[in-house]
This record gives structure tokens, C-alpha cells and sequence, in this order.
């Protein structure tokens, strides 16, 4: 049957015509079911996306620029606050992830493809479809304030703010329905992962074998399952109660709005260590190949993920100290936000010693990962400050948390995607990035992060709450959120360099040969780009790093390695 | 050192992926039902009007049936590991009818309760509740019954062999499952939240 419904070329013996050709082209990218094509469709995608959120963001950033701003409506200021934060979560952070994951587990295991592939194509399209539909409400959504709304009851959606009296219409609905659409899609590229890991490993590679990316993904993959099907759960509940009058969330009926709170959360806070678990698992790749070492303690770097992902679904509630719990709550989601503070400490340590001594050469890369190490250890000395449950009333829903989470998610999860890219884009292209571009973009953005995020610490101890569409020029707010702007703006045009760096390259970037980086993973052993088959030999492993046993067979690693 | 063999190739076995797949969408559909289940019992008792819980039958032959079907689907899966794909097809159509039976006396249920007790799923918060966790349940028998009815379909047109047995003992898996969360729902609604 296949057979017969292979695409039979146009003409064998003329050209096609530019048109039809590109046609065909479009096509071949509609209905692949390869995993590297739909690791680039998930990355192309996401890259749009956080170009569309990064633009939001700015709009925001100018918006708050001076006091008593009218750059932008109130409406509208809400409208884009809660695009920004849904679209990176849902359409930046989790495409990327599963679109690098995609393209690199089968390569890193030795596979010729994923598990499901037509499984993976349809997680793929239910997610794109999903962020389109939620898009789609700028023009049709009907809100508070009439036609052309989008959502506007920030990424959280707290109730009561999403009843049916308070949110008429349905740009609402927009948002729940396609997260519910998004989560189904992840769900799907999770269980893919995960079967990919499990099932379609080369000979010897065991688990313990396999590079720390494919680990870090694994566990990533696991928390999703657990994740984000409570966020389906509650959304459907939400559904329920504002198309078919259900009461789940409806005070007045019995039901209570902070069972809301917790659904969410029980998928909010796991959900970033699922955004920044592969982060790590970049870092894990890339640190050791430039510092020239053997990563440092693999047994230690995936129990310590596993640790992560475990403790990780005991925090939620450390989102709530102001809404008011009892003092064992309070202590008990202190606590457990602390005790995630062991095994990340584990990591930061391990990738310390694995630069130590090493002969580090400091390639865009390289330059992004060290950047992470010491932006996630910030981020995580203000994230246990934050984990005390007085201090967490002081300082909740202001800027302090807001810069808390930023460096979280672009000091940490987007330096490693940033590393990511410079690093493995010439095996999926076949040519480099440019150096030069890379290090203005590195720089100019790592300088415009200190900058707006920096400063954001300090308007927050100042009091500024967040989700606020202007202050008063008497609050003393002022000079530092105008420079909050303007490292917003050294960020953007960063970003657009390293827009214009990825096609510029492609088209006119060096040849880049099947192992640039002198690397060890399976991935570097293939042509760039793969071919479609990956391997024309299933692999054989006998340690974590075959290449090096390749490039070195007088003192390979399966010598030392149990 | 070198003479231990790394690996044998006869020894490098891997996990089916079906059943991997499979276990990760049970553990993530299991994640759903805790929301559910989790979300009614917080609610027993804390409609502020409105009919209660204690109109409720206990549904013992709904459930005999259903969890019966899981023995009657697990004679299936041993009848076609053998290749009897005959009697394959007798016991899975049984396991089929006794789905549609369960999800028969679930309609009818719905229906005392909505004509009778005059109970919907907008009433209050007991029906919000009860509504959505039975449905999201029946609505799991009915994709259930789907996929069982296109095996179905495939044993009646001849095209279910010996070499099926793997896919059938995959999508067993989920039958079972949807029988498991019965019994957390039975005992949550039924008995402790009677």
C-alpha cells in the first residue's frame, strides 16, 4: 500500500517550474513524519513565537518606560501581558523544547527515528494549531471591551476573574481551549520521548550510558505526563463551568476559587522545572565539550534530575503564601521549596568541576552556558528567598518575583537554548553561525538581561506590583524602570541579531563537516545534515562518549567506566 | 578487562515501545482523574443547596459488569497469543457487549437522576460534580468501545493474525485501566461520598 502512495516526482525529464517546486517543497514539510523535519517545524515555530512574545514584551517595557504612560490602553496593556507570558510558556518554551528534544534524542541513542513517528507529526500539528487558535483571538475574540480581544485574565487565570460574569464572551474560552488543544500535543511529543528513550536505544547503549541531554529529557518527559494533564484537567472544569453552568468555581454554589489556585499551581511550578530540565541537559552537553572533560559525576547529574523532577511536584503551593494557608502549610512548602535547592546545588557544583582544570574554549556556546551558571545560581538564591514564607509576603506579586522568574526563564532557560542553537545548528543545517554575530549577540543581550533584570530586584523591593499598566511619577519608580526599558531594547536587537545571524548563515555561513566541536555524542558521528535514515549502520556503544572511543581507540572510555 | 563482553547481541532487548507508550498515557490520564477525583471529594457535602449525594443507587450490576469485562478481554488476549482468533473474537465481543452494557445503565441512571430527582450538571455543585467525574469515566468506556469496535471491525473482516497479539495485549492496557478508575470512582462517589 505504501508503495503505490509514494509522491511520484512531477517530471523527470524538465525542470518543474519555481512555483511548483516550491509547492512540492511546502508539501514535503506538511506531511513529514521524520523526526528531524519536525524538530525544525517545533523550533521554526518557536523562534517566530518568542520574536511575536519578545515584541509584546517590548510594547509592555515602553508602555511602563515613564510614569503615566499612554502608549498602550488598559485593556490592551492586560491583553498583552497575559499573551506574553501564555505564548512563552506554552508556544515558545515548550515547542522549543520538544523541537530540540525531537531532533537530537533519536540522533544521541542511535535510532532512525522516534517511536510514533506519525504520532510525533500529530503532537506537532495539535501544538501549532493550538497557538494559532489562541492568536486568532487578537481578531476574533469577543471580550469585556467587544470584538478583537484577546485573552486578558493573565497566564494564571484566576477565579472568579474567569466566570462567565466577569469575562463575558469568549476570548476566555480562547485561551483555555487551545491550552487544552497545546496539552494534548504535549502530552503526545512526551510519551514519544519517553517510548523513543525506552524502546529504540542502539546496541549498548544502556541507560546509564546515555548522554545526559537524553536523560534530562527523559525526566522532563516524565514530569510532563504528571504536569501538564492537571492543566487539562482544571481547564476542562473551567470549560464546564462557563459553557454548561457548572459551579466548580463558583463561590456563591459551594465551590471555591482556590481550588483553582492549587490546580494550577500543581501544574505551574512543576512546569518550570520541565522548561528548564533539557536547559540543563544543554548545559550537561555543551559545558564538557569545550571545557575538554568527561562530565563530572553522571551517576550524580541523573539522580539529581530525577531528585528535580520529584521534589518539584511538592512546591506548588509556595505560590499561595498570600493567599493564606495554615502555618503547617506555610512550612511545609517552605521546606520542600528549600529541599530543591540540594540537587540543583548538586548540578552547579558538578558543572563546576567539570570546567575545573579543564581547557575551556570560550565559542558562543560556551559563553551562553557560563553565563546560565551564574545566572541560575541567582535565580535560585532569590528563588529560596522567596520560598520563606514572611519574606514571600513582603515581596508577592511584585517586580522582585517577576525578576525571580526571568532568571529563571531567559537568564537560564533561554542562555541555554541561545547555547543550543550555536551549538548544534551546524549538524542540522551544515554551516556554522557566525562567530562574530554570536558574540555581539551574546554580549548585547547578556548586558541588556543585567540590566532590565537586574534593576527589576530593586523597583520590586520598592513595591511596584506587577500586572500594573502605569504608577505615578511620585512612587520613585521612575528613573529605574526607564532603564528597565532600555536593557529591554539592548535584548530586542540582540535577538534580531541572532534572527538575521540564523538566516544569514544559512545561506552564506562555513561549511561545517560532521564534527566542528571535536564533540562525543552519537549525533556528531552523521553527515550534517543527517540523512533521513540518520545512521547507514545501526551504532554500536560501549561508554557514554563513543566518539571519543572512535577518535581514541589506543584509550577509550569503556576502559574506565563500569 | 577488554575479554568481558560489553554486551551480547542476543541479550540487547528493549522494552515493546507500544506498551511504553501506552503505561506513560495511563500515568498521565491517571494525573486527570486524580484532578477529578481530588476536586469531588474536597466538594462532598459543600453544595449550599440542592439535591445531596444521597440520592444516589448503588450501580452493582453496572459494575460487576465492567470489571468482569476485564477478565472476559484478558481470555481474548490469551486466545489470540494462541492464534484461536475465533474464539479471540467471541470473548472480545463479549468484553464489547459488556461495556455498551455498563455504558446503558449509566444513561439510565443520568436519566432518574435529571427526570426524576430533576439533578443536571448545573443544578448545583453536587451535580457540577458528579456529572463531569462519571462522564469524564463513561467518556474513557466510549473511546475504549471505539478502538475495541475497529479490532473488531479488522477480526470480522480476516485481517487479525497470531502477530497481532502484541497490539491487542497494548490496547488491553487501556481497557484495564478505564476498569481500575471504576473502582476509584465507585468507591469515591458510591461509597465514601454517599
Amino acid at each position: 500500500m505504501a508503495d503505490q502512495t509514494l509522491p511520484i516526482p512531477v517530471s523527470l525529464d524538465a525542470t518543474p517550474s519555481r512555483g511548483a517546486a516550491l509547492l512540492e517543497w511546502l508539501h514535503s514539510w506538511v506531511i513529514t513524519v521524520d523526526h528531524k523535519k519536525l524538530g525544525i517545524l517545533y523550533i521554526v515555530y518557536a523562534v517566530f513565537f518568542l520574536l511575536v512574545a519578545g515584541a509584546e514584551a517590548m510594547t509592555i517595557r515602553i508602555q511602563l518606560a515613564v510614569p503615566n504612560n499612554h502608549f498602550l490602553s488598559p485593556e490592551l496593556f492586560n491583553e498583552f501581558f497575559t499573551m506574553h507570558g501564555t505564548t512563552m510558556v506554552f508556544l515558545v518554551g515548550m515547542t522549543i523544547i520538544f523541537g530540540i528534544g525531537n531532533y537530537l534524542v533519536p540522533l544521541m541513542i542511535g535510532a532512525r527515528d522516534m517511536a510514533f513517528p506519525r504520532l510525533n507529526a500529530f503532537s506537532f500539528w495539535l501544538s501549532a494549531f493550538g497557538g494559532l487558535f489562541l492568536y486568532f483571538s487578537f481578531i476574533g475574540g469577543f471580550g469585556l471591551y467587544g470584538m478583537g480581544s484577546a485573552p486578558d485574565v493573565t497566564w494564571w487565570a484566576y477565579a472568579p476573574l474567569t466566570a462567565k460574569a466577569f469575562s463575558p464572551g469568549h476570548n476566555t474560552d480562547y485561551w483555555a481551549l487551545s491550552l487544552i488543544v497545546m496539552g494534548f500535543g504535549t502530552l503526545g511529543a512526551a510519551i514519544n520521548i519517553l517510548a523513543t528513550a525506552f524502546s529504540m536505544r542502539c546496541r549498548g547503549m544502556t541507560l546509564l550510558r546515555m548522554p545526559l541531554f537524553v536523560w534530562l529529557m527523559v525526566v522532563t518527559s516524565g514530569l510532563t505526563l504528571i504536569t501538564i494533564t492537571p492543566l487539562t484537567a482544571a481547564q476542562l472544569m473551567l470549560i464546564i463551568d462557563r459553557y454548561l453552568g457548572g459551579h466548580f468555581f463558583d463561590a456563591q454554589a459551594g465551590g471555591a476559587p482556590i481550588v483553582w489556585m492549587h490546580f494550577f499551581w500543581i501544574f505551574g511550578h512543576p512546569e518550570v522545572y520541565v522548561l528548564i530540565l533539557p536547559a540543563f541537559g544543554i548545559a550537561s552537553e555543551v559545558i564538557p565539550v569545550f571545557s575538554r572533560k568527561a562530565i563530572f559525576g553522571y551517576p550524580a547529574m541523573v539522580a539529581a534530575s530525577i531528585g528535580i523532577a520529584f521534589v518539584s511536584t511538592t512546591v506548588w503551593a509556595h505560590h499561595m503564601f498570600t493567599v493564606g494557608m495554615t502555618s503547617a502549610g506555610n512550612a511545609f512548602f517552605t521546606l520542600s521549596t528549600m529541599m530543591v535547592g540540594i540537587p540543583t546545588g548538586i548540578k552547579i557544583f558538578n558543572w563546576i568541576a567539570t570546567m575545573w582544570g579543564g581547557k575551556i574554549r570560550f565559542a558562543t556556546p560556551m559563553l551562553f552556558c557560563t553565563a546560565f551558571l551564574f545566572q541560575f545560581l541567582c535565580a535560585g538564591l532569590t528563588g529560596i528567598m522567596l520560598s520563606v514564607a514572611p519574606w514571600n509576603w513582603q515581596l508577592h506579586n511584585s517586580y522582585f518575583v517577576i525578576a525571580h522568574f526571568h532568571y529563571t526563564l531567559t537568564g537560564s532557560f533561554l542562555f541555554c537554548m541561545f547555547a543550543a542553537f550555536y551549538y548544534w545548528y551546524p549538524k542540522a543545517t551544515g554551516r556554522m553561525l557566525s562567530e562574530k554575530l554570536g558574540k555581539w549577540h551574546f554580549w548585547l543581550f547578556f548586558f541588556g538581561f543585567h540590566l532590565t533584570f537586574d534593576t527589576m530586584h530593586f523597583v520590586g523591593m520598592l513595591g511596584m506590583p506587577r500586572s500594573i499598566y502605569t504608577y505615578g511619577p511620585d512612587r520613585g519608580w521612575s528613573t529605574l524602570n526607564f532603564w528597565i526599558s532600555v536593557g529591554g531594547l539592548i535584548q530586542a536587537v540582540a535577538v534580531l541579531i541572532f534572527a538575521w545571524n540564523l538566516i544569514d548563515s544559512y545561506l552564506h555561513g562555513r561549511e561545517a563537516g560532521n564534527d566542528p566541536w571535536d564533540a562525543w555524542t552519537l549525533e556528531w558521528s552523521t553527515p550534517s545534515p543527517p540523512p533521513a535514515y540518520n545512521f547507514a549502520e545501526d551504532p554500536v556503544v560501549r561508554s557514554r562518549r563513543p566518539l571519543w572511543d572512535i577518535k581514541h581507540p589506543q584509550d577509550p572510555d569503556w576502559k574506565y567506566e563500569r | 578487562m577488554s575479554t568481558i563482553p560489553i554486551f551480547a547481541d542476543e541479550s540487547w532487548r528493549l522494552p515493546s515501545r507500544g506498551r511504553v507508550g501506552m503505561l506513560c498515557l495511563i500515568i498521565g490520564e491517571s494525573a486527570i482523574f486524580t484532578i477529578f477525583v481530588v476536586a469531588y471529594v474536597y466538594y462532598i457535602g459543600r453544595s449550599t443547596y440542592g439535591p445531596t449525594p444521597q440520592i444516589l443507587e448503588l450501580p452493582v450490576f453496572n459494575t460487576v459488569c465492567l470489571l468482569s469485562s476485564s477478565v472476559t478481554i484478558m481470555l481474548a488476549e490469551h486466545a489470540i497469543k494462541h492464534g484461536a482468533v475465533r474464539r479471540f473474537a467471541a470473548w472480545w465481543g463479549l468484553t464489547m457487549l459488556l461495556g455498551v452494557e455498563f455504558l446503558l445503565g449509566t444513561a439510565s441512571e443520568w436519566r432518574k437522576l435529571i427526570f426524576e430527582d430533576h439533578l443536571t450538571i448545573r443544578t448545583n455543585l453536587f451535580g457540577t460534580t458528579f456529572y463531569s467525574l462519571v462522564g469524564l469515566h463513561a467518556t474513557h468506556v466510549i473511546v475504549g468501545l471505539v478502538m475495541l469496535s475497529l479490532v473488531m471491525i479488522f477480526t470480522l473482516l480476516g485481517r487479525v493474525e497470531q502477530r497481532h497479539a502484541e497490539r491487542i495485549q497494548v490496547l488491553s492496557l487501556y481497557w484495564h485501566f478505564v476498569d481500575a478508575v471504576w473502582v476509584v470512582v465507585f468507591t469515591v462517589v458510591y461509597i465514601v461520598g454517599r
